[in-house]
């Protein structure tokens, strides 16, 4: 189907269903239980599962592909973010030319930073990258200012002239939407307990998103992929062979950033606020971490990753120490408070600590990422059911 | 006239003369040898061919171009496949993905922008990978990892790939350095064959004298940077001068 | 001409501070072969060593003073720290005045221990691995690092003063014949060069003058040859890392009073030294130093209102820029030896 293996079509296939229905597998929990603070079925949440899925799905076609680690991959998420509240502001609040431009704009910047980032590459490569996006932060924080809006960050406001949308006279900075349909509109379904909500601007990016895991696979298997895979492998016996590995990585880095443009242009469309913060190289780190996590070069692991990601900080940042307390009540209180005090500096603000022990523990354990993880476990299964049976070589 | 020509090739490394005029024929579909004791100069003169180091003085002339400064993939495309002193292959790649590399290579130039595509829906490319594969006994380790393969086999692998893009000269850097005598008689069988069934010019750039008289149809021997003789294998055996080089080097 | 002077002496602090870190991570480049991204946390605990040590110095009991009377009339609780039980009121409170100098000698031993046991805990298994691991297992751990500094120092810069004596600034501009006061300079910041200059003096006399630093230049030369030669050139390396760790730590801690530490700084001063060892050239020890004071003193230069109002912005991005000059024009970076981290 649409021109992929049977096995990518039923990845394809699950990764749609999962999609589709993420409101509701993610609220497993009934409203009012105790449980409840674990359901990630919100709006907010979900579109942001999605959206850092573009991007780590973007990082990995670079990354896992051709190994070049790139350290500056948020300054198209930025450029791109940018790109979209501009286009929201001065042309109309629909979303589509939005998403459009800010997908345009980061590869046109991606075509600069990639043309002197690749004369270098390996670690030359990492550092050059992380300098352009620190430059880049550096300057949409200070002097580009008018166009950035600096350290407040870039908003829609009241009086923009947002041309192809006639007089706005509601008196309200209007909502971004898609013809009509505002990306905040929700329906909310109340089954016996469980609230689930299903909201416009999360099916529009769940739907970008499924588009761009297509693309993604196709690049995967076609002919360019498979010369990236040989970037990766062995550079020197594929210049030998009659190729031009420059053009290839160039390529490969636009499309990369494009897809990182294409994820900022979707969080201004989902809420049209750009700030400087997001091109820093935090942001970069984390979506590596999204990548590896998942499985660097696998299809799906970045997707994974970067959900787990997204889940973890919102989870983990919503405990407190009451929470704590609640949850240990059952042990004895010395132990109850021990406990708590152990786990504390893990939660709340301090999730960044459990990012940073985790981002250390899937390298050091975890090279492969929950992909292989996946694998191991099947692959022991299979032997304990059929020890003859043979293995395939990974993907 | 051969389809090589390398005329008056002078190369300096700061004091030390690595090349001085080298001059040298390489005739259509034969095989040359270059050999010579360590330090002769081997490695310099390959450099200049394939592009790594460009000589103080003289030309090196392919089929009437010049290979001085070219890129390796521009090389390539003129027609000179290189086969390395350790096999440079795709380790993380299957062998058949190996195979189809150079093969799309060949079809699509040095930049083909084909993002959407299914590789494996070009059939003309899996095709002739397919039958290249045949070529080399090596279909049955078509799905294996590159990576994975034994030293010769990789060998095979690498001269398979090299052929599959139907070059007019083939490099070769000390194809059997380090193998093990089996490997290497393997190799030398695989050369002969080649040189036997297709039209294919063949230089080898060699230390090992085994290798270089069961295959060469001419030998260049090399002694401080200058060709010292140049004959048929069965003259050079003899050679005073080739004797003196060789002596002189282990005495 | 003063304007020059005072930029260049304005570059020489940082700068020198961007040369100890990138000091650290050339000599680590070079032994190991690591690309240790958390080699700015190591500057960051140094800055928290001196922290430490001012907080313990001051840990104080309270006695009543029956001398004096509060704005109620009852006694006096005045906190007394116990330097000044133990060594009498004016050592006392000359000790908690030096606690950042006297922080040297406590961060030495902390930072050697932590590099140490960074180096034996984590990096030892990451030797053979792809560099992309490498800086990632070291961000990570750049994280935890300054995560924990956060947990128990909380998030705001903590001011940590030089010795009253070091208060107040200098005039240069009298020494060398200028106008008095056209170019003023604190003391703290000559101290902070002179210190590095020092420092990197050591660094550079113990790997030229003694046999175990002439094994670890051989072994930046060429691993594989002194390993043959039967030295064990691991455990050398390990005492190494621990160096770079307390060059790194010991700058952090004279950087205190110039920049009142926090969590992050690390990570802020890391990205500009990674920069610095790129241009200097990668696993080049004297590029590192010279690529360290030229991009301070740059970037001070850049920071001059008469250059800002010409091209805007150009303080924050020079140093980048630079980098990229320098590595498309000199891939090897200033003083890079060719074969040395080529890709």
């Amino acid at each position: 189907m649409l021109g992929l293996s049977k096995k990518d079509t039923s990845l394809l296939i699950a990764v749609a269903v999962l999609v589709a229905l993420a409101p509701v597998l993610l609220n497993p929990f009934p409203e009012n239980s105790a449980l409840a603070q674990f359901n990630a079925g919100y709006p907010d949440l979900m579109q942001r599962f999605v959206i850092f899925g573009i991007f780590a799905i973007g990082f990995n076609i670079l990354f896992g592909l051709t190994g070049y680690l790139s350290f500056g991959h948020a300054a198209f998420l930025g450029a791109g973010s940018y790109a979209g509240v501009w286009m929201l502001k001065l042309l109309t609040i629909n979303v589509i030319p939005a998403i459009l431009i800010s997908t345009v704009v980061a590869g046109l910047f991606a075509i600069l930073i990639g043309y002197i980032s690749l004369r270098r590459s390996g670690i030359y490569f990492s550092i050059l990258t992380l300098a352009f996006a620190q430059m880049s932060f550096a300057l949409a924080a200070s002097v580009l200012t008018p166009i950035t809006g600096g350290e407040t960050g870039l908003q829609t406001a009241l009086n923009d002239p947002r041309i192809l949308d006639g007089v706005n006279d509601s008196g309200n900075i209007p909502a971004p939407n898609l013809f009509g349909l505002e990306m905040g509109d929700s329906l909310q379904v109340n089954v016996a307990g469980w609230l689930w909500t299903f909201n416009a601007g999360y099916y529009v990016a769940g739907i970008i998103m499924l588009i761009a895991f297509y693309v993604a696979i196709r690049i995967f298997r076609s002919p360019f992929g498979i010369m990236l895979r040989a970037i990766k492998s062995n550079q020197q016996r594929l210049n030998y062979t009659g190729l031009n590995t420059r053009p290839y990585m160039l390529a490969c880095f636009v499309i990369s950033g494009m897809y990182a443009g294409l994820a900022g242009g979707l969080m201004v469309a989902m809420d049209p606020l750009a700030g400087a913060e997001r091109m820093q190289w935090t942001a970069s780190g984390e979506v590596v971490l999204m990548t590896i996590l998942g499985g660097v070069g696998t299809l799906i692991g970045p997707v994974l990753g970067a959900g787990l990601i997204k889940y973890f900080e919102n989870i983990f940042s919503k405990i407190n120490s009451n929470l704590l307390h609640k949850w240990f009540s059952f042990l004895p209180d010395g132990l109850e408070d021990f406990v708590v005090t152990i786990i504390y500096p893990f939660i709340g603000k301090g999730w960044h600590l459990t990012l940073g022990l985790m981002f250390m523990g899937v390298i050091i354990f975890l090279p492969g990422g929950l992909v292989e993880l996946g694998q191991r476990i099947s692959r022991s299964f299979s032997k304990n059911k059929n020890d003859a049976a043979e293995q395939k070589p990974a993907e | 006239m051969g389809i090589l020509d390398i005329k008056d090739v002078g190369k300096r490394f700061g004091g030390l003369q690595a090349l001085s005029d080298v001059t040298l024929n390489v005739e259509e579909n034969t095989c040359h040898a270059i050999i010579g004791p360590n330090g002769a100069g081997k490695s310099t003169l390959l450099n200049c061919l394939i592009g790594k180091l460009i000589p103080d003085t003289g030309s090196v002339m392919f089929d009437g171009q010049s290979v001085l400064g070219r890129t390796p993939y521009e090389i390539n495309q003129l027609g000179i496949s290189r086969v390395f002193q350790t096999p440079e292959i795709f380790g993380d790649l299957t062998v058949f993905e190996n195979m189809m590399i150079p093969i799309f290579a060949k079809r699509d130039g040095a930049f083909a922008l084909d993002a959407i595509s299914d590789f494996m829906s070009h059939k003309d490319v899996v095709e002739q990978a397919e039958n290249e594969l045949e070529e080399m006994n090596m279909a049955d380790k078509r799905h294996m990892h590159a990576a994975s393969l034994s030293r010769g086999d990789k060998r095979r692998l690498e001269i398979g790939m090299c052929l599959s893009q139907q070059p007019r000269l083939l490099l070769l850097d000390e194809p059997t350095a380090g193998m093990a005598r089996a490997d290497t008689n393997n190799t030398i069988d695989l050369l002969k064959e080649i040189k036997e069934e297709r039209d294919i010019t063949i230089a080898i750039i060699e230390h090992d004298m085994h290798v270089v008289f069961s295959l060469a149809d001419r030998i260049t021997v090399l002694a401080q940077g200058t060709p010292l003789v140049e004959d048929v294998p069965e003259k050079i055996k003899g050679h005073p001068k080739v004797k003196e080089a060789y002596l002189g080097e282990s005495a | 001409m003063d304007q020059i002077i005072l930029q260049i002496l304005n570059g020489l602090d940082k700068g020198s501070a961007y040369a100890l870190i990138a000091l650290g991570l050339t000599l680590i480049f070079g032994t190991l072969g690591v690309v240790n991204f958390a080699h700015g946390a190591l500057f960051m605990l140094g800055a928290f060593c001196a922290v430490t040590l001012s907080r313990i110095l001051t840990i104080s009991h309270t006695v009543i003073d029956e001398t004096k009377k509060d704005f109620l009339g009852n006694p006096l609780k005045v906190e007394v720290p116990y330097v000044n039980d133990w060594f009498g009121e004016a050592t006392g409170q000359a000790i908690i005045d030096w606690s950042v100098p006297l922080s040297i000698l406590f961060a030495i031993p902390v930072m050697i221990a932590i590099g140490v046991i960074m180096e034996r805990g984590l990096i030892k298994h990451f030797y053979k691995r792809p560099h992309a691991d490498q800086i990632l297992v070291t961000f990570g751990l750049a994280i935890v690092l300054q995560e924990i500094v956060k947990y128990y120092y909380g998030a705001n810069q903590i001011p940590t003063p030089a010795p009253e004596a070091f208060i107040g600034s200098f005039d240069f501009g009298a020494l060398i014949g200028m106008d008095p006061g056209s170019i003023i300079y604190p003391y703290w910041r000559i101290v902070y060069f002179c210190f590095a200059m020092v420092l990197i003096g050591a660094v550079f006399a113990f790997l030229q003058f003694t046999t175990f630093g002439m094994v670890v230049r051989a072994g930046m030369a060429d691993r594989e040859t002194v390993g043959l030669l039967g030295i064990n050139i691991d455990r050398r390396f390990t005492v190494m890392f621990g160096i770079a760790a307390a060059v790194a730590g010991l700058a952090g801690v004279m950087y205190t009073p110039i920049n009142p530490p926090n969590y992050h700084m690390g990570m802020d001063f890391l990205v500009i030294s990674f920069v610095v060892v790129v241009v200097g050239g990668m696993g080049s020890l004297p590029g590192a130093i010279l690529a360290g004071l030229v991009l301070g003193i740059l970037e001070s230069f850049a920071s001059m209102r008469q250059v800002i109002e010409v091209l805007p912005g150009i303080n924050q991005v020079v140093i980048y820029l630079a980098a990229i000059i320098i590595l498309l024009t000199r891939p090897r970076g200033l003083m890079g030896r060719k074969g040395v981290m080529e890709d």
